[in-house]
């Protein structure tokens, strides 16, 4: 079932995963010219689930993210160029340059920061649900996770918690099937919804692949708990079409190519999302293509910004330790 | 102790108390998670009477989820609450060390300053209550090794609410130790009027010449009863409390060893790679030249904390093994 989703709202859409998309090509172009440091965990194939959900947010809303959180911070409304400056340790990123790929947090965006431990940040969103209850702001958390994070214990104490407060916050659990390089068969035993539906809160699936399914079905999770319904959980089928890592090149050990080559061809969100926009004729090719070659023409540009960005200063090493 | 117009003595427990009761009455985003913290008022009876003032949505008895409820604090602590959990036992603190190392600790940093976590964790420590290896542990050392977190230990009533009042101020996430053999026990004049201290000044408990008593928590009044058998000894013993071990005031320690040339560190947690070490380091760096003997280390012996009574109290230094330490480094 999929709601009305107005014209414009869906070019956004469109214009939102098109950007995710190309900032992570840009991202692993700058690993390979070995202009980055560290790694990057990219989120291609899974542009529709960031941005089916955060769309369906409202700007003082919460996230909270994960080591594969590009998509997330970019859905959520964070800037490119800032965005790369953060990942090349720039001054100008939107953690100094002290956080990196892995951890963009940006108030402004209601972003609360993106987590490097697996689960690491179940309790953040839990606790930003906690005080939209208490001071009555009306807010929604949510909490992107992959299934990886199933394995954690914590993510069930907080989903009891969470049921048993009626609190604002959707867990969004991303199963793009791998976690690092095993299958999630190998890691997780019994029904995935069941674990959430034990503790009573509502657990939805969705095809994380069609924008406009996990649009529809997050928008009613997130208005439940914003009437103050209580938590839901949020599977979204999805799949990573890189590797684990900039660095994951060859993955013949854990995935064969032609399952990867299926979702590239057959499950793409953005194809099928294109599909929809142009048979239902909501917009045609032509402009389609425009917005792409915009949104190419925002990221170059803002690669460059980040490139040419000054580093921090020594003295800004021991900044910001205490508040 | 400043000059004091009206005090009563209190308990530690009345002390944190009353911290706690003030600053909720103060500031309506402080609340209390923890496990049998209402109606109960924890297994200690130190939160007693407080939801009957503040009621169950701020005063809230969580699960058994230690890491759960903590996490909570941490985000609630982000987004414009200013928690306190509550951690029964400080041997509970293994459970919550993602959520205190890895998040609250990190979070203000790792957004470049963005985001700030101003929590409390209350907890305890302290052996010779009878409790046996996972009840009687003090660990306040692996907070005070987290840069990012601040560590609060006081060790009289009169610190206890002055110190908390300040931690429930402070931006930044706290860890306030209270040694539960003190919370009853151990009763103190307390000012009527509204205090609080300041993080990173260290308190000396006791002038003295000859020997400087480093001690924390309830090592200090341990320090102060040794001080005591001293001076019938002709010995004078200053008894030098850091109160926080992070921020920690290097300075007055140090000053208080070039005065007196001899320094024991007397601290309840393990003294292997613990806040004994480190305070030792400080002043063998800070004081060397004016010391007569080397700095001497009294803490937690390094065994699982057994249960057997004369066992357990073979573990924890005494007003009569630091008397004596300190009598044979002034020989
Ligand atoms: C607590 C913890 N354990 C292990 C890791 C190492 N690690 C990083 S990503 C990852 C896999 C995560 O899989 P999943 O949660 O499914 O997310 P995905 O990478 O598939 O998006 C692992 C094991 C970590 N970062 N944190």
């Amino acid at each position: 079932m999929t709601t009305a989703i107005g014209k414009e709202k869906l070019l956004r859409m469109y214009r939102q995963m098109v950007s995710i998309r190309l900032f992570e090509e840009q991202v692993n172009e700058l690993y390979t010219r070995a202009l980055m440091p560290g790694l990057a965990h990219l989120y291609i194939g899974e542009e529709a689930v960031a941005v089916g959900i955060c769309e369906a947010l409202r700007s003082d809303d919460y996230i909270t993210s994960t080591h594969r959180g590009h998509g997330h911070c970019l859905a959520k409304g964070a800037a490119p160029d800032r965005m790369f400056a953060e990942l090349l340790g720039k001054r100008a990123g939107y953690c100094k340059g002290k956080g990196g790929s892995m951890h963009i947090a940006d108030p402004d965006t209601g972003n609360l920061g993106a987590n490097a431990i697996v689960a690491g940040s179940v309790g953040i969103a839990t606790g930003a649900a906690f005080s939209s209850k208490h001071l009555g702001n009306g807010r929604v958390a949510v909490c992107f996770f992959g299934e990886g994070a199933l394995g954690q214990g914590v993510v069930y104490e907080e989903m009891n918690l969470a049921q048993l407060w009626k609190l604002p916050v959707i867990y969004v659990c991303e199963n793009n099937l791998y976690t690092e390089y095993t299958h999630f068969s190998e890691t997780t035993a019994g029904d995935i919804l069941q674990r959430a539906t034990a503790f009573g809160v509502r657990a939805e699936r969705v095809d994380g692949q069609d924008v406009r399914a996990v649009y529809s079905t997050a928008n009613e999770l997130i208005e439940r708990a914003r009437r103050g319904d209580g938590p839901a959980f949020l599977l979204c089928d999805t799949y990573r079409y890189t590797g684990h890592h900039v660095g994951d090149i060859n993955r013949d050990y854990y995935r064969a190519k032609s399952e990867e080559q299926h979702w590239k061809s057959d499950r793409d969100p953005i194809k099928i999302f294109t599909e929809h926009l142009i048979s239902e004729k909501i917009a045609e090719q032509t402009s389609l293509e425009k917005i792409q070659t915009e949104v190419a023409t925002q990221m170059k540009s803002a690669v460059e910004f980040a490139v040419n960005a000054p580093y921090p200063g020594a003295e800004e090493v021991d900044q910001d330790v205490y508040a | 102790m400043p000059e004091m117009i009206a005090t009563r003595e209190l308990t530690l427990a009345q002390a944190v108390r009353e911290a706690l009761a003030e600053e909720m009455r103060r500031d309506s985003t402080v609340c209390i998670f923890g496990e049998d913290v209402a109606e109960a008022g924890t297994p200690f009876k130190v939160l007693s009477g407080l939801v009957e003032e503040f009621g169950t949505n701020r005063v809230i008895d969580t699960p058994i989820s230690e890491a759960g409820f903590t996490g909570v604090a941490v985000g609630a602590a982000m987004t414009g609450m200013r928690p306190i959990a509550d951690i029964m036992f400080g041997d509970f603190l293994t459970l919550v060390m993602d959520q205190m190392v890895n998040q609250a600790a990190k979070v203000h940093y790792m957004s470049g300053g963005k985001w700030k976590v101003p929590m409390v964790m209350r907890t305890t420590l302290g052996a010779t209550r009878r409790s046996a290896a996972q009840h009687s542990q003090s660990l306040h050392a692996w907070f005070s090794h987290v840069p990012g977190l601040k560590v609060v230990l006081p060790s009289t009533p009169y610190d206890a609410k002055g110190l908390l009042k300040t931690a429930i101020r402070d931006d930044n996430p706290v860890v306030f130790f209270e040694d539960k053999m003190m919370h009853h026990k151990l009763k103190g004049p307390v000012p009527v009027e509204e205090y609080t201290i300041p993080f990173g000044v260290a308190d000396i408990k006791r002038e003295g010449d000859d020997i400087t008593l480093i001690g924390t928590s309830s090592m200090v009044q341990i320090a102060l009863g040794a001080a005591e058998l001293l001076a019938e000894a002709g010995i004078s013993a200053e008894v030098v409390d850091p109160r926080t071990t992070w921020p920690l005031d290097e300075k007055t320690l140090i000053d208080s060893v070039k005065k007196t040339s001899r320094a024991i560190v007397i601290d309840e947690g393990y003294g292997r790679y613990g806040v004994t070490s480190e305070i030792a380091a400080v002043i063998a760096q800070g004081a060397f030249y004016d010391l007569d003997k080397p700095v001497m280390r009294m803490g937690a012996m390094h065994v699982p904390i057994p249960f057997s009574p004369p066992l357990e109290d073979l573990t924890v230094p005494t007003e009569k093994s630091v008397f004596e330490a300190a009598q044979a480094l002034c020989r």
